[in-house]
């Protein structure tokens, strides 16, 4: 078993986290960091739960190594709110209902983020493509994709 | 879930990469995005002493064409292939193909040669690089060779690499004029695997006849290979529909699927004849022969 030096960027601040090769990234988020906003649902790349920005990109943070983020940036639900103040797809989830449970929240909105970072002006069917990845129990999908659309109008007028 | 104990590596370059798995053999698996290892190893369905990490070499992600192929670097994310310009408008089948691969999170770690180095039949790059010829090329201690994608596939979650080498790139032949290339996939949801799936390249010839077919199906038998007898069935002979469903009832015939949850041997023959005769039909008509 090997062990390993890991300096990554989690919401803007730099970590350097002593981990084991095993570890997953999720867990270094979670227990490591304590940053327990990325939700562990399935645990086997279905649900979504556990997203995270990967230097931009959402990924699924129980299929990642701690190790393969070595040197990356990574954006959490908790890095979203800037100066106290809700980052627009939080805004528009919280005014749109986009959450029931909130179980998935964390990984929609990130996903949502992601989507909009490219494309501000994204096609419904566009954005439940994007989100085809995260899964919500309460299946909330229509609330979800209304927050994203809110959030993109928001966006826009920025 | 955790996996068991491994030691992990992350090489610099290919070389240092080869040294690696020389020294450790069968003990070590390559990770490149990790999105069908992982999960198997936090199942504990499959043990690695040694991770041998190609994440970190540079160069081994692009998408071009150069000398009458299009290369893709074995590390080639799928969200890239399906932003790639050259796959939107020249090669519209894969593009089909990356679209349906697990989700668009996953697409974002997932990569081309991982898919198909991995040997899984249920996998959807098989069937798709089956019906497009690619070369397969690997980087081993003896250098470089290049494999058909004929030969590639030797078993169930078994391929021609050797225990030291290493996919680093795809190629695929930039097909003729009048070509075209279509992959359908019935899946219940996204993210699964294929209850079947078709993929099909022709090309046709002055007169309208097919001139080449490539015709391969997904999830359809323990080892991903060709429709033959379905191709041949369509060789030299005019692009129309009654081929057509003659050739995806051969190829439907010939396929070996096993039930599961995703349905009945019966169900999953009847799907794979059904999206067989659909993607020769979009095939044809990507082709411009209707």
């Amino acid at each position: 078993m090997s062990t390993h030096d890991v300096q990554l960027t989690v919401n803007g601040a730099s970590h350097r986290v002593q981990v084991e090769s095993r570890l997953l990234l999720v867990h270094l988020l979670r227990e490591n960091l304590r940053l327990t906003g990325t939700h562990i649902g399935c645990d086997t790349t279905h649900c979504g739960a556990c997203t995270v920005l990967l230097d931009g990109e959402p990924v699924k943070s129980c299929t990642v190594l701690a190790v393969q983020a070595e040197g990356s940036e990574i954006t959490t639900v908790e890095g979203l709110e800037q100066n106290g103040k809700l980052h627009p797809v939080q805004e528009a989830f919280w005014e749109k209902h986009g959450l029931q449970c909130g179980y998935c929240t964390p990984g929609m909105m990130l996903t949502g983020c992601a989507l909009l970072a490219r494309d501000k002006n994204p096609s419904e069917a566009q954005i439940r493509e994007a989100i085809s990845g995260n899964l919500c129990r309460c299946t909330g999908y229509s609330n979800i994709v209304k927050a994203i659309q809110s959030a993109a109008e928001r966006l826009r007028q920025q | 879930m955790i996996p068991a104990v491994f030691d992990y590596h992350a090489p610099a370059s290919v070389a240092e990469a080869i040294a690696l798995l020389s020294r450790f053999g069968d003990s070590a698996k390559v990770i490149s995005g990790g999105q069908s290892l992982l999960p198997l190893l936090k199942l504990r369905l499959g043990t690695a002493e040694h991770l041998v990490d190609i994440g970190r070499i540079p160069g081994l992600e692009y998408v071009r064409e150069e000398g009458g192929y299009l290369r893709i670097g074995g590390r080639t994310r799928e969200a890239a292939l399906e932003r790639s310009e050259i796959v939107r408008t020249r090669f519209p089948i894969l593009l089909d193909t990356a679209r349906v691969i697990a989700d668009p999170l996953v697409r974002n770690r997932a990569t081309v040669g991982g898919n198909l180095a991995h040997g899984d039949p249920a996998n959807d790059h098989p069937a798709t690089m089956l019906a497009l010829r690619a070369i397969v090329v690997a980087q081993g201690p003896d250098g470089e060779r290049t494999i058909p994608i004929d030969r590639f596939f030797t078993g169930l979650f078994a391929t021609a690499l050797a225990a030291d080498e290493i996919l680093t790139e795809i190629r695929i032949p930039v097909p003729p004029d009048r070509s075209g290339g279509a992959y359908m996939k019935l899946e219940r949801k996204v993210g699964d695997y294929a209850t079947a799936a078709a993929a099909a390249q022709v090309t046709l010839d002055g007169a309208g006849n097919f001139a080449q077919v490539g015709l391969a199906l997904t999830n359809a038998a323990p080892v991903p290979a060709r429709a033959a007898a379905a191709e041949g069935v369509l060789m030299g002979k005019r692009a129309n529909d009654a081929g057509i469903a003659e050739a995806a009832r051969r190829a439907a015939e010939a396929a070996a699927p096993t039930a599961d949850r995703r349905g009945t041997v019966e169900y999953k023959r009847e799907m794979a004849r059904v999206l067989a005769a659909r993607a020769l039909k979009k095939a044809v008509e990507r082709a411009g022969g209707r």
